[in-house]
């Protein structure tokens, strides 16, 4: 089982590097590996900018690409961007990125001590190794969750979608039940055009160009471009550059942080693969956990929130591992974790690849391609952060009114080009204003894409699994696998009605995240 | 103005519950139209019905919820300080896009989106959002026209 796993990732190798013989041409697969990993730091340190506007930004553009090439770019601006977001929440205490809220609690201090270059050397070092445990993690975890997935008939497929849904949606910021209400409308999304057995066109209302659907690519930009712009145009709080002065020499942490922050960047990367493997707790989740633990168990738990290294070290290492652990039930089975996989998944199948535990036997290029290149793009990512950490500081410093409506032109022209249709623009225009609405009525848009993604899938085997009982309901309890994951979706929904009571239904991570932000 | 503030300092999640059950009523209405056939052999409008029902179910429990609740201060619905000059520029940017490039190109469109977008920041000048604005359509030119080849011409006339 190893060795396979071992023999597959060197065919993953050989993959992105191409074959021995061709090594001298330009290796096609890295460049946009660095791409990838390039354009994802640079929008993880541009405060205001996000990850799920540029990787659809992006997607038109990959249309013409092979889909190793495609996902690996992809991929690659999601975990590069998680290590530019760490120097926005060390340097700047701003929380641009969620999963690193946590961190500017221990990491601002820090740089108001002048420590500031020591916080984004641990970081960097935690960084690696929790995505390296992560990577592992998949090259080992995947191909045995595939063979128990392939066992799967449309009741289990069904009811596990359900799981991943409302996990998605239930554990995610915000209150559970706005979660599992914006779910819902993204199936509703993914219902819009015909339907896949009679040809029906459904909540098209007339409009021929809805026929084929809703536009992944323009829902999102609406919904995390626009409406996020909307949102943000004027918040933002001036960037104070009186810290950001770091230096390369700086950056080397002295012998007693590195022993402190040891175990804890270790307890970070387990936290956070374990995180990984629950549907719907993504990168967020697991920072925030490993650091409640981490100050828990520490023996001075006074010292955290005054600069604290392991309060640095330990949620970035399982930011980290848990965001390439998301890759696992994203490209095994075909259950995306949260907004940013369920995009990926977009993107494969618009490649024209079904995403399910078929994937890795029938695309093995894509998947091993795909770990491979988590490899080389960390390693990348090191290399960049490093030596080039004045040019990030400097970055840092751009306002947000040069920022926003660049980025609106890239939406415009990149919803364009999806279809060549004025169209397109249009529809995303209208999902902008709607999202912009939902945000104030206090609803956070990233499970609308879940739903959205999945719901033609969870249709489709819903609809096979009535055809294959006969219509009846009871199959999804009578099958043992079936009726584990609807029992975990109770569960699910007593713990949250149980949260809900105690705590009167706020969120813990919602209390940490405006903290974090004064 | 009475009626109308009284109207906003309701608790904001009546309104979020009562636009989830308008979608979901919504739903259940369109969908009626299709052919809705049984368990067994499901028809187009089988699953959007369900969702319908759902939906409005979830929109009836988050107003149900928030009246149930006690009173917080972040729960009413007021939009602290409307940005109504920042939203018009954000939309009329995209807009914009769309008119100019059918009429005009790739050119004046991003010219166009760029500099009105712009205009939206309170910190923005005309000077620098009109730097700004040429310096993307300059870039966008380059990377979108050249190198990419989008299929949108550079300039064309008034042809849609």
């Amino acid at each position: 089982m190893i060795l396979s796993a071992l023999t597959d990732l060197w065919h993953g190798f050989e993959v992105i590097f191409g074959p021995p013989y061709l090594w001298h041409f330009m290796p096609y697969y890295l460049v946009f590996t660095f791409l990838g990993v390039l354009i994802g730091n640079i929008v993880g340190v541009l405060p205001g900018m996000g990850v799920l506007a540029t990787i659809s930004i992006l997607l038109p553009l990959t249309f013409g690409m092979k889909p190793v090439a495609a996902i690996l770019m992809l991929a690659g601006v999601f975990y590069g961007a998680q290590y530019g977001g760490a120097i926005c929440s060390i340097l700047l205490n701003l929380p641009c990125h969620p999963p690193h809220a946590v961190t500017c609690l221990d990491g601002y201090p820090m740089t108001k001590q002048g420590r500031g270059g020591v916080a984004l050397g641990i970081t960097v070092i935690a960084s690696f190794v929790g995505a390296s445990w992560g990577i592992m993690e998949m090259t080992f975890l995947a191909p045995v969750l595939v063979q128990v997935a392939l066992k799967f008939g449309p009741s289990e497929v069904c009811s596990l979608m359900l799981l991943g849904l409302l996990a998605g949606s239930t554990l995610a910021r915000g209150s559970p039940i706005k979660g599992v209400a914006m779910t819902v409308f993204g199936l509703l999304l993914g219902i819009v055009g015909a339907d896949i057995e009679t040809g029906t066109p459904r909540f098209a209302f007339g409009l021929t160009e809805l026929d084929d659907g809703v536009e992944i690519v323009a829902l999102a930009l609406g919904l995390f471009g626009i409406a996020e712009f909307m949102n943000t145009v004027n918040q933002t709080a001036p960037i104070n550059t009186k810290y950001t002065n770091v230096k390369l020499r700086d950056m080397w942490p002295a012998k007693a942080d590195f022993r402190r922050a040891f175990w804890p960047m270790w307890r970070g990367t387990w936290i956070g693969s374990l995180c990984a493997l629950i549907p719907g707790t993504g990168p967020t989740i697991a920072s925030f956990v490993s650091y409640a633990v981490e100050k828990k168990i520490s023996r001075t738990p006074e010292r955290f929130g005054h600069g604290a290294i392991e309060g640095v070290a330990c949620p970035e290492a399982s930011t980290h591992s848990s965001v390439q652990g998301d890759f696992i039930p994203t490209m095994s089975l075909g259950i995306p974790g949260d907004a940013v996989m369920a995009l990926l998944l977009g993107a494969l199948t618009i490649q024209g690849i079904v995403p399910g535990p078929q994937l890795i036997s029938q695309h093995p290029d894509v998947f091993w391609g795909l770990v491979a290149s988590f490899w080389v793009g960390n390693i990348m990512l090191v290399i960049l952060n490093v030596p080039m950490i004045g040019i990030w500081v400097k970055l840092l410093t751009i306002p947000y009114r040069y920022l926003y409506p660049s980025a609106l032109f890239f939406i415009c022209i990149g919803v364009y080009s999806t279809n060549n249709d004025m169209f397109q623009v249009g529809e995303t225009i209208a999902i902008g204003i709607f999202g912009y609405i939902l945000l104030q009525l206090g609803f956070h848009p990233a499970p609308i894409l879940l739903g959205f993604v999945l719901g033609p899938r969870f249709e489709e085997n819903f609809r096979r699994a009535m055809l294959i009982s006969r219509g009846d309901l009871l199959v999804f309890v009578e099958r043992p696998i079936s009726a584990f994951f609807v029992s975990l979706c109770v569960l699910l929904i007593l713990a949250q009605i149980f949260v809900r009571l105690r705590t009167n239904g706020r969120s813990k991570v919602d209390e940490v995240i405006p903290r974090a932000a004064e | 103005m009475e009626p109308l503030r009284n109207l906003l300092t309701q608790k904001k999640d009546y309104y979020a519950g009562g636009l989830m059950t308008l979608i979901g009523v919504g739903s259940v209405l369109e969908a009626r139209h299709y052919n809705v056939g049984t368990l067994f052999h499901m028809g187009p409008g089988f699953f959007p019905i369900i969702l319908g029902v759902t939906m409005t179910c979830l929109g009836i429990l988050i107003a149900g919820v928030a009246a149930m609740a006690p009173a917080v201060d972040d729960d009413q619905l007021i939009i602290p300080k409307p940005e109504w000059r920042a939203w018009a520029c954000i939309l009329a940017g995209p807009i914009l896009f769309i008119f100019l490039g059918n009429l005009g190109g790739l050119i004046p469109a991003t010219f166009a989106c760029v500099f009105v977008s712009a205009l939206g920041d309170r910190e923005s000048t005309v000077k620098s959002a009109l730097v700004l604005a040429v310096g993307v359509t300059v870039c966008g030119v380059a990377l979108f026209s050249y190198l990419l080849q989008v299929s949108l011409p550079m300039w064309r006339w008034g042809a849609l």
